[in-house]
């Protein structure tokens, strides 16, 4: 009978056949919809609203621009660090790893300052709500994207992954993508769409 | 050199082997090393760190039927102040209340939760698998929906709960038209519960991909597989939008924000839309799985297979799809554009063609069959019944024209109940007459069952029926008391007997199930003679489920024998692979079902309770504005999160000891 076949079969979470891979790409499913729905509460309060939009005209795209550009190589750099564990070099796996938490790092840092000089808060107005929450959304993303990359670099330095075992990783990794490819929508609801 | 073969051979043997195929009929020592792997520990230990889907599942049935039984007393209060004109047993606010909690508790507390603990129990027996693909994930569910029914009942004894309905509009339940922390708790209540349905929902999208036995392929799932599964998908969809709706509300209340504040430009058709984004597709998610129930236990009765099984699967995920695009028909009396009426009234109409499929399905099947009038029979084609009349009120209401004269009236208070308890309540309690046997060992009392039924049924419709006349007479839903002058008196009256009369029926239904818990005839394993997996096993089935992982050859494998020709493939259930090194079962490929891994599970842990108690307490920081209270349960489900997860040597889910450490360098 062909079902019992009589080959090898992994043990345990093997990369992506593990359940966890499963797991997490139905978690970003359902929180790729949640920020589908913030974006879109934000284009149906756009175009209905009356006020001056966004209230300090258009916004600067520099250190935004900045900020994505290291948000991305640090999703570079996760992906390069699980590529070196695949490669078995571990010790270079684990500087990588740790060039993509301190640009992670970075990012949150660089946000909070644009917070920080933006003129008006949470509560001063309508676009304020919007733009607060929906980049304090991101930026819980984030942080807790960063928290899960520390766990990793913790673990790689106990030398719990070698090339054949490191779901971890490939599961937290592509965690860490999806922060950074979300920004990318929100980055162009808010800062590229009031150009159009 | 020897040693270092010796390691490599160590770490292949841990991390890929061939599985062991064999037997282990019961009394056999490998059968007693599984049962030995698997139990639980005894005591508040086990009760506390169970993650045996089978626990679980009993526990989501018997909290959600517990949360059926409050919200059931709360309609009976409101029927009671209804029953006749200018009555004062209820004060409008305490009516207000009442009907709000009411829904809370049946929509959310009380419909998809039973379904959950079916598909929770039933799922890894009908899969022919072990467990769920995350048993610990399972757990928190079943937690945190238990703290968040305890969260949203937190303020009804200071008769200050939620009181702005179930679908909860701005502006009445902004922060300028209620004040107390009604809303509140509902909000927070809300997205606690969405952890909950969103985690459930992972769980069985990716037990369902990844854990059928060997043979399983996707056309041969049982029909309540397939319920859940559009049911959890939907979730995944559409919960993110509830409960960011709520936790905008609560911003807005709480912080000033202005999303929903029509003096600064918010907007509070943007609730109706995310609510119902989300309300919709939840209507079908707290159904699907329920006609599942029926579609897979009604063949049972009539003696054969369901009719056009393939139909029934495709209707059900056509309905999921369709049902993404109806939103808009609970909105339709808000002045949206022609367009969008028309374009909604035209999908909502179009769900009742895979609903018509469904129907026509169930009824072709007692049609040929060879029907055996036993109590779920009778529950199960009462459903189809009540299904085609709430279905055709739906149709009714789905015209846009209609539904401008309809709307807000008891006519859709009649509809909504209609389906809601047509298509919930009486597959539920069919299905726990079918599966009793099995979760308990015992079956249930057969005469008491059947006068359970028809006092049910009867109860049901004089109760409801009534509701289509009163609200073609205008009566608006959602008012405390009227006039007699309206003429509505002697309809609520009806209905009010009605609703008495159903709540007896219940009330049969629970001393049955007390009567039939001690003295119930024991049960066979297959005391229905039925056709799926979970009827191969024990009455209750052990701990590790299947003693070897059977290889399944047909939708109906213990059907086999009368139904396939001779000569055609047999599905397998004594022999197979026997997997008892740890906590072990197969995966399986996602499409064909064939096995692809060897899966370390989890045993039982207390994360999952302490995760879900401290994220609960997160929430109740949330409510009472205690921040520092609020950061210490952060940090706390962050570090019980962080034990969860560590890589674990019993998993394979790292290296074996110190093969890979970096300090011995990189090769």
């Amino acid at each position: 009978m062909d079902t019992f076949d009589h080959y090898a079969l992994p043990v345990g979470s093997a990369g992506k056949l593990s359940a966890g891979w499963w797991g997490v790409w139905a978690l970003i499913v359902t929180e790729g919809a949640l920020f589908g729905y913030l974006l879109f509460v934000y284009f149906y309060l756009a175009t209905q609203t009356d006020e001056q939009w966004p209230p300090e005209g258009l916004p600067s795209l520099i250190v935004p621009t900045i900020n994505t550009v290291i948000l991305l190589v640090s999703s570079a750099f996760v992906w390069a660090s699980e590529r070196c564990i695949r490669l078995r070099q571990i010790n270079r796996s684990i500087g990588i790893m740790m060039l993509a938490i301190i640009l992670g790092i970075c990012f949150v840092m660089v946000q909070l300052t644009e917070w920080s000089n933006k003129a008006y808060a949470l509560t001063s107005n309508l676009y304020g709500s919007l733009y607060f929450t929906i980049t304090g959304f991101h930026l819980c993303h984030v942080i807790v994207g960063i928290v899960v990359l520390m766990l990793l670099l913790i673990w790689l330095s106990l030398g719990y992954f070698d090339d054949k075992r490191h779901a971890a990783v490939t599961i937290g990794g592509v965690y860490w993508h999806f922060v950074d490819a979300v920004w990318l929508f929100v980055f162009t609801t808010l800062y590229l769409s009031p150009y159009l | 050199m020897a040693i270092s073969n010796r390691t490599h051979r160590r770490g292949n043997e841990h991390f890929e082997r061939v599985p062991e195929l064999g037997r282990a009929p019961i009394g056999s020592e490998e059968e007693a090393r599984l049962a030995n792997i698997w139990k639980s520990e005894p005591g508040w230990r086990g009760w506390l760190s169970t993650v045996d889907h089978k626990t679980i599942g009993l526990r989501y049935l018997v909290t959600a039927f517990i949360f059926l039984l409050i919200g059931g007393i709360e309609a009976l209060m409101i029927r009671a102040q209804l029953a006749l004109p200018n009555q004062t047993l209820l004060a409008p606010e305490q009516y207000n209340q009442l009907f709000t909690m009411h829904g809370i508790t049946m929509i959310f507390l009380y419909a998809l939760p039973i379904l959950s603990g079916f598909s929770n129990y039933l799922w890894p027996l009908l899969l022919g698998s072990r467990d769920m693909a995350f048993p610990r994930l399972n757990a928190l569910s079943y937690w945190i929906f238990l703290f968040a029914g305890i969260f949203m009942y937190m303020s009804f004894p200071l008769g200050l709960a939620p009181n702005a309905g179930w679908f909860n509009y701005v502006p009445v339940s902004g922060p300028i038209y209620n004040t107390g922390p009604n809303i509140d708790v509902f909000a927070l209540g809300m997205v606690l519960l969405g952890i909950s349905t969103t985690v459930g929902s992972v769980n069985f999208v990716v037990t369902l991909f990844r854990m059928r036995a060997p043979g399983m392929t996707i056309n041969k799932v049982p029909i309540l597989v397939w319920g859940t599964l559009a049911a959890s998908v939907a979730n995944l969809m559409t919960i993110p939008a509830v409960s960011l709706a709520f936790f905008l509300l609560w911003m807005d209340r709480q912080f000033g924000t202005q999303f929903f504040d029509v003096a600064n430009g918010g907007k509070p058709l943007l609730w109706q839309h995310l609510f119902w984004i989300f309300g919709h597709p939840w209507v079908y998610a707290i159904v699907l799985p329920a006609m599942g129930i029926v579609s897979d236990a009604l063949p049972t009765f009539c003696r054969r297979p369901l009719v056009g099984y393939t139909a029934v699967a495709l209707a059900t995920m056509a309905t999921m799809l369709i049902g993404f695009l109806v939103w808009m028909h609970h909105m339709f009396a808000t002045g949206l554009p022609t367009v969008s009426l028309s374009l909604f009234g035209a999908a909502s109409m179009a769900i009742s063609i895979p609903s018509a499929v469904a129907v026509f399905a169930w009824i072709a099947t007692i049609w040929t069959g060879r029907p055996v009038f036993q109590t779920p029979f009778l529950f199960f084609a009462g459903f189809v019944i009540l299904f085609v009349i709430g279905g055709l009120s739906g149709v009714m209401v789905a015209a846009i024209s209609l539904n401008w004269q309809l709307n807000e009236t008891y006519f859709v208070v009649a509809h909504l109940h209609y389906v809601l308890l047509g298509i919930n309540v009486f597959p539920v309690i069919g299905g726990i007459y079918y599966w009793f046997p099995k979760f308990t060992g015992r079956m249930m009392n057969e005469k008491l069952g059947k006068w359970n039924f028809w006092v049910m049924f009867i109860g049901f419709n004089l109760g409801f029926f009534p509701m289509h006349i009163a609200g073609l007479l205008g009566m608006p839903r959602r008012i405390y008391t009227y006039s007699s002058r309206m003429g509505w008196d002697s309809v609520n009256l009806i209905t009010s007997i009605g609703s008495f009369i159903l709540a007896i029926g219940i009330l049969l239904f629970i001393i049955n199930v007390i009567i039939s818990l001690k003295r119930g005839k024991k049960a066979s394993s297959n005391p229905w003679d039925a056709a799926t997996l979970e009827w191969s096993m024990s009455s209750p089935p052990p701990a590790y489920n299947f003693a070897v992982i059977p290889a399944v050859a047909s939708r109906h494998p213990l059907w086999e024998d009368r139904l396939e020709e001779e000569g055609a493939r047999r599905s397998n259930l004594a022999e197979g692979y026997i997997l008892m090194k740890g906590h072990e079962t197969l995966s399986t490929s996602p499409i064909d079902a064939r096995p692809l891994v060897i899966f370390k599970m989890p045993g039982d842990s207390y994360t999952p309770f302490f995760v879900g108690l401290l994220v609960s307490l997160l929430f109740l920081g949330l409510l009472l504005h205690w921040w520092i209270f609020t950061g210490l349960m952060a940090t706390a489900s962050c570090i019980a999160l962080i034990i969860w997860m560590w890589p674990q040597k019993t998993l394979a889910q790292r290296t074996v000891s110190g093969t890979a450490h970096p300090l011995q360098g990189d090769s």
